[in-house]
This record gives C-alpha cells, sequence and structure tokens, in this order.
C-alpha cells in the first residue's frame, strides 16, 4: 500500500514520541526496582530511622512510584523539571544556563566536523585502496580506538600546557564575548570534532563505496567521466541519503561524548553538571538531566529517519 | 589458514602481553598498591621508581601493573556476561518467535534508545557502589548490542533445513539453540568478541575516569588518569601513561579484532573493498 510522505512523516515522529514516553518511563521507574535506597544515600549510613522517614516524607518519596512517575512527568510537561535534594535549587534554572553551553559546544564540534568529513570520506573513497584511504583510515582507527577523555588529556598537555598554543581550561562566563568564548572552547570542540570525525567519515566512506558498486556507475566510468565526475555527478547524490544518516547519528553521538569532555576541561555545562550530581547521589537531578540527554538523542534520530525518508523515495515504498 | 597479517601479529602480542601482566600483577610489581614510597609527589622518572610517582607519592608502574589486572577483569567478566546473556535470549527471541521474540526486541530497543553512558550515569546514581555493580552494568547494557547480532544471525540459521529437521526430530529448545544453531552462529560472533571487549575497557576507564567506576583502594587506568590529571596542568605528564595503556590495549584489540572480522566475511564470500 502507498502512503503519503506526510503520513510516513508523522507515523515517524508519533513513534518516536511513543519512545521517549517509554524513556522516561524507564528512567523514573525502572530505577526504582534497583537496590539502593535514595534517602539512605543522601542522608549518610548514620540517619536514624526516624530522620530517614522524615526525609521521605518532606521529598514525597513515601508515595507509591507511580503516583510520583505521574507528578514528575506532568511537572515536565510544564517546564518543572524539579528541585535537586543535596541543595534545595530549581533543577529547570540551573539547566537553563548550562544548556546554552553545552549547546554552544555542539554546534561549533558539528559545523566543523561534518563538512570535514564529507570530504575526507570522498577523498578516500576517490582512492580506495592507496596511500591517502590508508593513511586516513590509520589515523580515524586510532582516534576511534581512543576514549574522548584521552584524547582530550593529550591535546591538553601539549596544546594546552607545552606549547601553550590554546587555554588548557576553557572558562566560559555570562557576559563574554562571542570570540573569546570562541577560543576558550578551542580545545573541547578540538576533541569532539577527532572523535566523531572518525566514525563520520568511516561511514561516509563505506555509504559512497557501497553506490560506487552499482552498474550506472560502471556505466559512467566506461563512457570515459574522470573519477571525481564519477563521484561528484553520479554517486554522491545517490549516496546524499546514507550520508545525511550517517552525519544525524554522530550528531546523537556527540551528545554523550559531551559529557566526559566537559569534565576534562572543567566546561559549565549540562554533562559536568549530571556527572556531579551522579556522585552526590542527586536522584532528581540525574533523572532530569538524564531524560532531557535521552530526548535530545532520540530527537536527532527521528531527524535522521525523516531526512531519509524525504531523500529517498524508495523508502516510501514498503516491501 | 592462512598467514596471519603483521598487523593482526602485533596485536596479540600487545593484547596478550597485557594480560601476562594483568594474571602475575601480585608478583611482578615491585610495590603494594597502595603503599606511599617516596615523599615527593610526581617524583620525575629514575631507576628506583622507572615511570616516576603518583599524585600522593605512591609508585606509578605498580600501580599501572595492578590497574591493569583491575581493567581487564572487569572488562572480561563484562564481555563474558553481555556474550552468555545476549546471546542466549538472542537465539532464544529467534527461535521462539511470536510473543517472546516481540517482547525481547522491544525491550532492547527500548534500551538502545538512550545512550549507553547516559544510563549508566542514572543507575549507579542508585546503585550502592563496586565491582560487581560495574560488571554488571556494563555487562548487561552491552549485552543488548549482542541480542540484536545473535538474533539476527540465529533468525538466519533457524529457516535452515536442518533446524527444521532436528524440530522435526521431537528435540527440545534447549537441543536446537545450543546443539544447532549456536555452532553455526559461533563466528560472526566470535568476530563480535574484540569489539564487545574494547568496549567494555573504555566504558569502564569512562566511568572511573569520572569517578563512578572502581573505588579506592583499588584503581583502574581510567581511574588513575582521574588522580594525576591536575599534575598536567603544572606540566607533570604522569596522567598521559594509564591514558597511552588505554590507548595501545584498545588499538592492538582491534588490529586482532579487524583480522578475524576480515577472516569471517570473506568465508562467506566477502564484501568487496
Amino acid at each position: 500500500m502507498r502512503k503519503s510522505v506526510p503520513v510516513l512523516v508523522a507515523q515517524r515522529i508519533a513513534l518516536g514520541l511513543v519512545l521517549l514516553l517509554a524513556v522516561s518511563a524507564v528512567i523514573f521507574l525502572g530505577v526504582e526496582a534497583l537496590p539502593g535506597d535514595v534517602a539512605q544515600a543522601i542522608m549518610g549510613q548514620s540517619a536514624t530511622e526516624q530522620a530517614l522517614a522524615n526525609f521521605r516524607a518532606e521529598h514525597g518519596l513515601d508515595q507509591p512510584a507511580l503516583t510520583r512517575y505521574l507528578n514528575w512527568l506532568w511537572g515536565i510537561l510544564h517546564g518543572d523539571l524539579g528541585t535537586a535534594l543535596s541543595n534545595g535549587e530549581d533543577i529547570a534554572r540551573a539547566v537553563g544556563q548550562r544548556l546554552g553551553n553545552t549547546l554552544f559546544l555542539a554546534f561549533w564540534a558539528a559545523v566543523i566536523s561534518v563538512p570535514l568529513a564529507i570530504i575526507l570520506g570522498l577523498v578516500a573513497a576517490r582512492h580506495a585502496g592507496r596511500w591517502p584511504d590508508r593513511l586516513i583510515s590509520a589515523v580515524t582507527l586510532t582516534t576511534i580506538s581512543l576514549p574522548e577523555f584521552v584524547l582530550g588529556y593529550v591535546l591538553l598537555y601539549y596544546l594546552g600546557v607545552k606549547w601553550q598554543v590554546f587555554p588548557p581550561i576553557a572558562m566560559v562566563f555570562p557576559g563574554m564575548g562571542l570570540w573569546e568564548r570562541l577560543h576558550a572552547v578551542i580545545l573541547p570542540v578540538l576533541v569532539l570534532v577527532l572523535v566523531v570525525l572518525a566514525h563520520m567519515m568511516r561511514m561516509t566512506r563505506a555509504a559512497i563505496l557501497n553506490v560506487m558498486q552499482s552498474a550506472y556507475i560502471e556505466t559512467a566510468e566506461l563512457k570515459g567521466l574522470s573519477p571525481m565526475s564519477v563521484i561528484w555527478g553520479h554517486a554522491f547524490p545517490n549516496a546524499i541519503a546514507p550520508v545525511v544518516n550517517v552525519v544525524m547519528l554522530n550528531l546523537a553521538y556527540l551528545v554523550v561524548g559531551v559529557v566526559v569532555v566537559e569534565v576534562v576541561f572543567v566546561y559549565p555545562g549540562m554533562g559536568q553538571y549530571l556527572v556531579d550530581h551522579v556522585t552526590k547521589r542527586d536522584l532528581p537531578v540525574v533523572q532530569a538531566v538524564g531524560l532531557i540527554f535521552a530526548a535530545v538523542y532520540i530527537g536527532l534520530n527521528i531527524l535522521a529517519d525523516v531526512i531519509s525518508i524525504l531523500a529517498n523515495p524508495r523508502l516510501r515504498h514498503p516491501k | 589458514m592462512r598467514r596471519i597479517p603483521l598487523s593482526a601479529l602485533i596485536g596479540l602480542a600487545v593484547t596478550g602481553a597485557f594480560f601476562a601482566v594483568a594474571l602475575t600483577a601480585q608478583w611482578i610489581a615491585p610495590h603494594p598498591i597502595d603503599e606511599i614510597v617516596s615523599p615527593q609527589i610526581w617524583a620525575p622518572r629514575s631507576p628506583e621508581f622507572p615511570l616516576g610517582t603518583d599524585s600522593i607519592g605512591r609508585d606509578l608502574l605498580s600501580r599501572m601493573i595492578f590497574g591493569c589486572q583491575v581493567t581487564i577483569l572487569v572488562a572480561t567478566a563484562a564481555t563474558v556476561l553481555s556474550f552468555t546473556v545476549g546471546s542466549v535470549l538472542g537465539f532464544l527471541a529467534a527461535t521462539a518467535g511470536g510473543w517472546v521474540d516481540q517482547i525481547l526486541s522491544r525491550a532492547n530497543d527500548l534500551i538502545m534508545a538512550i545512550p549507553s553512558l547516559i544510563l549508566a550515569l542514572v543507575i549507579l546514581s542508585v546503585t550502592p557502589p563496586g565491582i560487581v555493580t560495574l560488571v554488571l552494568v556494563i555487562g548487561l547494557l552491552d549485552a543488548t548490542r549482542v541480542f540484536r547480532l545473535a538474533r539476527a544471525v540465529a533468525a538466519d540459521i533457524a529457516v535452515m533445513d536442518y533446524v527444521e529437521a532436528a524440530r522435526l526430530r521431537g528435540e527440545g529448545k534447549a537441543w536446537v539453540i545450543f546443539r544447532e544453531i549456536l555452532p553455526n552462529a559461533l563466528s560472526p560472533l566470535v568476530a563480535e568478541l574484540g569489539l564487545r571487549f574494547i568496549f567494555a575497557v573504555l566504558f569502564i576507564s569512562t566511568l572511573s575516569f569520572l569517578g563512578l567506576g572502581v573505588q579506592p583502594p583499588l584503581a583502574d587506568w581510567g581511574g588513575m588518569v582521574k588522580e594525576n590529571a591536575a599534575g598536567l596542568v603544572y606540566g607533570v605528564p604522569a596522567a598521559l601513561v594509564p591514558s597511552a595503556a588505554i590507548a595501545v590495549l584498545a588499538i592492538s584489540v582491534n588490529l586482532v579484532a579487524d583480522w578475524i572480522l576480515a577472516r569471517t566475511t570473506s568465508l562467506k564470500g566477502g564484501r568487496g573493498v
């Protein structure tokens, strides 16, 4: 049966929203089922039974889990993320300041890495099996094998401390000019670029090579077109859908990489905030921030699917 | 048996060396893991302390050796767990089909829709700390990927004539899974083993680096990066030693995994470039 494009897109988005709802249940109710007691964790081992009971009553922890889940969800839909257990701070306010910082970091990493990855992927595919391809593959295989913090500290030590090219600590504060801010985040952006660049480039290369095996590419080659115009004119347009998909998946991956990179460079963003509050065992903050990260991740995945539905007519006709 | 390429040989040798160090840590480490051997913190390299000392004056070489043991132990245990759980459930889903498959697969999709690190952080904020918790969290989160692979591989095998023959013979589910499907699904799964091990090494290192993994007095490489990171700003490269160890282990396992992957795919006719 044929479905029109708007229907397919709407279906995909609706499916994503259902998934997000299920994820929120995992983050809230799933955690309830785990061993471990929030009140005990915050108050410490020496807390008396009475103190624990008071703490639970004060924060509504004595109510049934389902009631608390529904209240939590209702609050989030109205922009109320609750209050932190450790210091009574309003979570939505704290998140508001930090979300901007994190998006700033991720935005610049994406702006630099996406075009670079596509160009390098094309170059590697053009010279498949020869030295430019081997060189790019070897370098990217190395950066893929490294955890973000290792890459971060190596760059911090050499570029930030030894040769003093860039500031080693990414210090940003409100009221900073755009250039100063950019200068401060060069190193973390560089690390994120290197991390996603490798994945993106390898997947772009694979997507192009996959298209290159088609019969119409052989025809183009046989009629004497130059290799670069075969890639640009015939292979690339057909590889756009998979490449866009690759880009989106890697932007989703940035969401996770940013957590570690922020800790390395002591950058006041969402990742740092999340890790701090996991250490403090401040569950409301962890759940709220975890849900935001998951929502961004799922949102980018939906966007990837929607773009491929729009870009590739074949996906509109399920077999 | 074709010749082993040089890159895979290097990978095998280095990986083997790391495992040897992990197994013999108690005997080859010059000092105990938490003994403060020098009044000087971040002492430079010397004949007495070949890698210098760490942030509170412990011998870095000894800590690296014990760190190797902890890192590899946790990563190996997590990999074994993820393979056992992931492949058994994956085979079960593929052979049982119907609602069992639907429930397992949808639950798996749900867990995979959340980035692993984020979900791990949420879980670790309530669970009691400890090595066992870490192995369970890493192993079970990673089992989702093994499940997906195992289910896909087993679904191809489950429609083969010999599986049908076994069913008609009246064999039970366990027989079909372990005697018919498992032996034939083994090669793609083994190829995946190396990748899952690297994932576990990187995962435990990252968690420890964030201060949420292995707790003192035990230490793994990720935790040692964290302890010594403050020195980097003063020009002390101690944190780069455990960083390099993680990188070398990950790259050498990758080299081996690449080779196994190339071998097992070419057995099935190859995938071209």
